[in-house]
């Protein structure tokens, strides 16, 4: 028998004082102080290690410095649960970074390798959710079924985080606009 | 089965992504709708907390900040059910608090109000749910504050809330507020949703049957993260 289901509790904003519940040490309080949630994947976990950082603008262009962001991704291999992190964008630079491992593709699945970005801010009623792929998988991200259902090639360069070296370091550089200009593709799943 | 997709997040219910009453929503909001996407395996999973990273203290936000001495204020207890839409219980849902203290004032850098800081407050906590779904922690009532917005506009007492589900569809972040309080009608952030049967289910309720007798007071708050679909067709997987 189909059933009618419950509503779902109501989203609201995670509003400017976000990191005190979620990130205490960067709201300055002393507590939780060896957490470092921007650390994904643990350092003994299989795969090249990468970082992704970038930073958030709003409409206007403006730094937003008062967001955190969640990561989602499978492990190197695809395989799932994989690799949970958060980090904020910094109070005066507006950039965040997360140390992880490169995901592989998900077995089963046509998508090419991607993790999953949820943005939360003051001004944001509900959480914005999107997608990084790598610019490196070409030929996977040629034949993913979500790249190809953006269509524009400027839309789904939204979704494309640039590959660099920096200090022997891999750096996936990923910013997100939220509105106007270039504003990033964000998906309802 | 454990693959069965999510219902869909009924946008209309959920509050609108740009309401120009709550200013901060016009130049954060996206222009473009939403592109569906089907919900991936990805989506479907979530990450495991386990009680190994919590502190016994954490539930208990008179005492987590670790000064020894008891946080000033209303002391109550906030207790309920993490349910899903098809009304079964989630377990091991890792709850995540943030608050004002009972001044109004937030412990965080950027708070600048003038309510005065309490030293032994943190307004931080987490807490996870049981077997049945049930969870509680034990806080004082934050006072309402202004923020700049329309002039002066007043938050009502509230509480901050993120819960993780069992998948990352269920992801979930909000706000809940206290039975009774008038600045609840008025806030603009509280009307952003547009259902009043929306917005009461953020309106957490006096119990006054389990409280603390010479204690705390005590309110309940219920949880409904987003359901699976049942499979309507699971006995018959030709379709019918």
């Amino acid at each position: 028998m189909p059933v009618e289901p419950l509503n779902e509790t109501p989203s609201q904003t995670a509003g400017p004082y976000v990191h005190i519940g979620t990130l205490p040490s960067v709201a300055g309080l002393n507590v939780r102080t060896q957490e470092k949630l921007d650390v994904a994947a643990p350092a003994n976990a299989a795969g090249e290690r990468i970082f992704i950082e970038g930073t958030v603008r709003d409409g206007a262009g403006t730094l937003v410095t008062d967001a955190i962001l969640e990561l989602w991704q499978a492990d190197s291999k695809g395989k799932l649960p994989g690799f949970w992190g958060r980090a904020a964008t910094d109070f005066k630079t507006g950039l965040y970074r997360f140390e992880t491992v490169k995901p592989g593709k998900v077995a089963g699945t046509p998508d090419a390798p991607f993790v999953t970005l949820l943005i939360f801010a003051r001004g944001l009623n509900i959480h914005l959710h999107t997608r990084m792929y790598f610019a490196d998988e070409k030929d996977a991200n040629a034949a993913d079924p979500t790249l190809k259902a953006v269509g524009d090639p400027a839309l789904a360069a939204t979704l494309i985080g640039a590959r660099s070296t920096e200090s022997g370091k891999t750096v996936y550089r990923f910013d997100i606009r939220l509105q106007g200009d270039g504003e990033t593709v964000f998906f309802d799943i | 089965m454990a693959n069965t997709e999510f219902y869909r997040r009924d946008r209309r219910w959920h509050p609108a992504p740009n309401v120009p009453n709550y200013k901060s929503t016009v130049l954060r909001s996206p222009q473009r709708p939403l592109l569906s996407l089907p919900q991936s395996p990805v989506d479907l999973s979530s990450p495991v907390f386990g009680h190994a990273k919590l502190d016994p203290l954490d539930h208990d936000l008179i005492l987590n900040y670790g000064t020894g001495a008891e946080a000033v204020g209303e002391r109550i207890v906030v207790h309920g059910r993490v349910l899903d839409q098809n009304g079964a219980p989630v377990s091991g849902a890792l709850i995540e608090i943030w608050q004002a203290n009972a001044g109004g004032r937030y412990r965080h850098v950027r708070d600048g109000y003038l309510a005065a800081i309490d030293p032994n407050f943190g307004g931080c906590g987490r807490v996870l749910t049981g077997a049945d779904g049930k969870y509680a922690f034990r806080t004082i009532k934050p006072g309402p504050y202004p923020f700049r917005n329309n002039g002066s506009d007043w938050r009502p007492a509230h509480i901050h809330i993120s819960i993780f589900g069992a998948a990352f569809t269920q992801r979930l972040i909000t706000q809940f507020y206290f039975e009774g309080d008038p600045l609840i009608a008025k806030c603009p952030i509280v009307n952003t949703i547009a259902d009043p049967a929306a917005i009461d289910m953020l309106v957490a309720k006096l119990d006054l049957e389990n409280q603390g007798p010479y204690d705390h007071l005590t309110y309940r708050f219920d949880i409904v993260l987003r359901g699976r679909r049942s499979t309507f067709f699971e006995n018959r997987p030709e379709g019918n």
